[in-house]
């Protein structure tokens, strides 16, 4: 199927430049961050609004879905085109159109990557908060569809903490403002509802977010532990002490092994965990915390504690965890990450769960993440040419999910569900709660052509959704 | 999806599907570090697209068409994405094969023209001589003036961006030159194609900095050009020719290293195990090679350089070549070169590790994209307020002093080899 005069239509928009129809330029959009893959039949590059909105109701009236893509760096397959029709990518709004330091904001398009907000603003001393793993490369756009958060998530909440207003182009092709440049409008606060959306109510085309100031202090420590439950216990006792770091990271020791086989930075590779905490704030909080910390690490049986001395050193502690996914192909061809979240309390108890899962799948399962927030990133190891191996994976990866939501946490901390784990949300929430968000969407989307197949446990409909074949490594931002 | 048999026949597709495919993640860190991406954003036109197009190919599920080459030429071999990817993905190696299996870019014309410079001019010194005498006799006859008059606009332009060809071109009287000094090591030196016909100086300079570091220099009479832009336009069975004479023309030597000052030759030098692992009889000397290859700023670095006497008092901003930079890694020790020259302010520019847009004969197969990068990148070194932009590779230094002259600022192009030669006293 590819209706011509719907072609010729968004030809007319974008220009030929932009509107790929081409076997070769549009397989490139069959794939997000994900490994789930579905081809789309049309790609429109808009460059603003106007144009923006004009394809959105020229597929309208063409009864085609559109599936919005910022950078494709997701990870739960929410700008696969799971019923073809047409990929809306977002990636020429890429313009920082203002910044205000005198009110702390920016005004972007959804384009714009996110790390380069801070860029702009970092000579003056501003940053932008949201530190997901990718942002070097994700789009504000795709954050904002996804909540997004990151190691400092903990600290300064996630997306939805830092957007004050979102101009979006509704399934209709009608442009809206959702909030505004104060923090207070009056009424229903539809940016929070819309934040978090997964591309199903409408299309940014500019954010409105909020900027911070950069912290007098940063101190970076890594505690080292001979026994994980003494680590996870550690992260219990810090936050019950009433210290919030900035960041508060755990790698377990298969990390830690990938991490020094490939780029080392100094991590010991026979202990069973490290934690990295980093404070900010006033020079003086920051020698507070750090010593409290020092002595519940102590505490807890912690072998080593150290503390970075510089920035030098301090960038070299983050190298390792930041590249610690890709390390991890240094000892499986593939990798599944799972995004569960618990009750931080439940920390020693999940990883024990976790541990059981692997052994009874005979699964290696390596543990990097946000222990800080209690999000979880189980990476399950494994090679796809095995015959059966991927659906043990896809198996035992249901169970700690399971797990995660019966100890009292979540199925997704900040990955989203897209067409990944959109089986899973049952674990949830009840047909009644589906129908009541249902209702929501169908607010701003009546006939859910919006990012269809995503997010409802909905079957994944026409299009031909795949698991990219081979020896393709999974998912990657932990 | 059934894989389409009409493509290219299953013998390619084998030559495809190369394990470095398979490394990739898919995980985007790529895109915002590919000059075209950013300029296009089209996702074809990133690293990640290009890998997915061959791996498609490769698995049978698309065409090696016109559409396919077209996005595997626009890359610029910058290799920026290589330092951006997590997983150590060697793309290089990926977009090599994939050319060579699509063959040279360009019109019908510009890839005659560019074949056979390929395989009948760059493997022939003399040959090469013989082309720039012609060259410089057009510059000087006043036969330039003319046809910047008649010439139609595009072969007006190109024309302007030809370098002039100097007076003398690098021909040593000698093959092994002793070092000035106690010797501290012994090195061979490749003395370049275009960098011995176009930047003799810069050979005539690197020569003496390395005698007098306490450097005994050889430099083989049956050398010749290195291949790096046959393998980076697909045109390899002349590389690995080109690769196999210099391999018998320095391993005829005992040497502590080879010396390159060009950073497209020394990356190119330093593949040579890989572009030769399948011949049986070069396989292992292809690795010894490879293993000693240098590139002369690295090399001064890690040997510890004699401290200049004189000073060079100008303000400098330093450009990273793509194949120095993401190609061998190394970044900081021609800085520290610089900084260790008395009188030298060197000012950082903006993102200093994009390319230019020369990215070897890029500039004339896609001179639009590539005046797009340039004048991005002449911006750049303006706001340093730098007299100097130090860039130890030709093809850097041809396309900036192009930009100084066509779009500012005025600025002189150095390479590295130049300064320090006049730190130790050069005229």
């Amino acid at each position: 199927m590819r209706p011509s005069a719907l072609v010729d239509e968004l030809r007319a928009i974008v220009g030929e430049q932009y509107l790929l129809i081409n076997k070769e330029d549009v397989i490139v959009y069959e794939q997000d961050g994900s490994i789930l893959q579905a081809m789309p039949e049309i790609v429109a590059v808009p460059a603003n609004t106007k144009e923006v909105s004009a394809i959105v109701r020229a597929a309208k009236k063409a009864g085609v879905p559109i599936v919005p893509r910022g950078s494709g760096t997701g990870l739960a397959g929410g700008a696969v085109p799971a019923e073809g029709g047409v990929v809306l990518s977002l990636a020429r709004l890429d313009r920082i159109l203002e910044i205000d330091l005198e009110n702390r904001l920016a005004v972007v398009e959804p384009g714009v990557i996110n790390l380069e907000i801070t860029k702009a603003i970092s000579k003056d001393g501003f940053f932008y908060a949201p530190d997901p793993s990718s942002q070097a490369a994700c789009s504000i756009g795709g954050n904002i569809a996804n909540n997004s958060g990151g190691p400092h998530t903990l600290a300064y909440g996630v997306t939805v903490n830092h957007v004050l207003g979102v101009e979006v182009v509704l399934a209709d092709g009608e442009v809206v403002w959702l909030g505004g440049r104060v923090a207070d409008t009056p009424g229903y606060d539809l940016t929070g509802v819309f934040v978090g959306s997964e591309g199903t109510m409408g299309i940014v085309t500019k954010a409105i977010v909020r900027l911070m100031r950069a912290r007098e202090s940063v101190r970076t420590l890594l505690a080292v532990f001979d026994r994980a439950e003494a680590a996870t216990r550690t992260v219990v006792d810090i936050t019950a002490a009433g210290i919030i770091p900035a960041a508060l990271e755990m790698m377990d020791r298969t990390t830690i092994q990938a991490v020094e086989k490939g780029a080392p930075c100094g991590y010991p590779t026979d202990a069973a965990a490290v934690l990295l905490a980093e404070f900010e704030g006033v020079r003086e909080h920051g020698e507070r915390a750090m010593a409290l910390v020092q002595s519940i690490c102590r505490q807890n049986g912690a072998r080593e504690v150290k503390l970075a001395k510089d920035d030098a050193e301090r960038q070299l502690l983050w190298k390792g965890r930041k590249g610690a996914f890709g390390a991890l192909g240094l000892i499986a061809p593939n990798y599944y990450v799972q995004d569960g979240v618990v009750p931080r309390g439940k920390l020693p108890e999940i990883m024990t769960r976790i541990a059981e899962i692997a052994e009874r799948y005979g699964l290696i399962i390596a543990n990097v993440f946000h222990a800080g927030d209690g999000n979880l990133h189980p990476n399950i190891l494994f090679d796809m040419r095995k015959p059966g191996e991927l659906d043990k994976v896809i198996d035992a990866g249901a169970e700690i999910l399971k797990a995660c939501v019966a100890v009292g946490g979540s199925i997704t901390g900040e990955h989203g569900i897209g067409l990944e784990k959109k089986a899973y949300i049952g674990l949830l929430f009840n047909e009644q709660d589906l129908e009541a968000m249902a209702r929501v969407r169908r607010a701003f989307d009546p006939a859910a052509r919006l990012n269809p197949a995503k997010l409802f446990p909905t079957p994944a409909g026409c299009g031909e959704v795949r698991f990219s074949p081979g020896k393709i490594p999974a998912g990657l931002w932990i | 999806m059934e894989p389409t048999e009409n493509i290219a026949d299953k013998h390619t597709r084998a030559e495809l599907d190369l394990p470095e495919l398979y490394q990739c993640v898919h995980c985007g860190l790529c895109l915002n570090a590919c000059p075209t991406y950013r300029a296009l954003r089209i996702e074809s036109e990133s690293p990640r697209g290009r890998i997915h197009l061959v791996r498609a190919a490769a698995e049978g599920r698309i065409e090696l068409n016109q559409g396919f080459a077209d996005h595997l030429n626009l890359c610029l071999m910058c290799r920026a994405c290589e330092t951006a990817c997590p997983s150590g993905v060697k793309y290089g190696r990926i977009a090599e094969a994939a050319r060579a299996a699509i063959g040279p870019p360009g019109s019908k014309l510009a890839r005659g023209v560019a074949s056979l410079a390929f395989t009948r001019l760059l493997p022939f010194p003399s040959r090469l001589r013989l082309a720039a005498r012609l060259l410089r006799f057009y510059q000087r006859s006043g036969a330039e003036r003319v046809a910047g008059k008649i010439l139609p606009r595009r072969l007006r332009e190109m024309s302007a961006m030809l370098p002039a060809v100097p007076d003398r071109f690098f021909a040593p009287e000698a093959e092994v030159f002793p070092p000035l000094g106690a010797r501290r090591a012994r090195v061979g030196m490749l003395g370049g194609c275009v960098m011995s016909v176009l930047f003799a100086e810069i050979d005539e300079a690197t020569l003496r900095v390395l005698r007098k570091n306490g450097c005994e220099v050889v430099l083989p009479r049956n050398q010749g050009c290195c291949g790096a832009l046959n393998v980076h336009n697909g045109e390899t069975i002349a590389a690995k020719e080109m690769a196999r004479r210099n391999i018998d023309a320095f391993l005829a030597f005992e040497l502590d290293a080879i010396i390159v000052n060009a950073a497209g030759c020394g990356a190119a030098m330093k593949e040579y195990g890989h572009l030769l692992r399948d011949d049986a009889a070069y396989a292992e000397k292809a690795e010894r090679f490879a293993a000693r290859v240098k590139d002369a700023g690295e090399f001064l670095f890690e040997l510890g350089i004699v401290a200049p006497s004189a000073g060079v008092h100008i303000a400098v901003t330093y450009q990273d070549p793509c194949h120095l930079a993401h190609g061998q890694k190394v970044r900081s020790q021609p800085r520290a070169l610089l900084q260790a020259i008395p009188g030298i302010e060197l000012i950082e520019m903006n993102t200093p590790d994009r390319c230019c847009g020369s990215a070897g004969i890029y500039n004339i197969t896609h001179s639009e994209m590539s005046q797009e990068l340039l004048e991005e990148k002449m911006r750049s070194i303006a706001a340093t307020g730098a007299a100097a932009v130090v860039a130890p590779n030709p093809g850097c230094m041809l396309q900036l002093r192009y930009g100084a002259r066509r779009y500012g600022p005025a600025v002189e192009v150095f390479h590295l080899m130049d300064l320090l030669d006049r730190a130790y006293g050069a005229s």
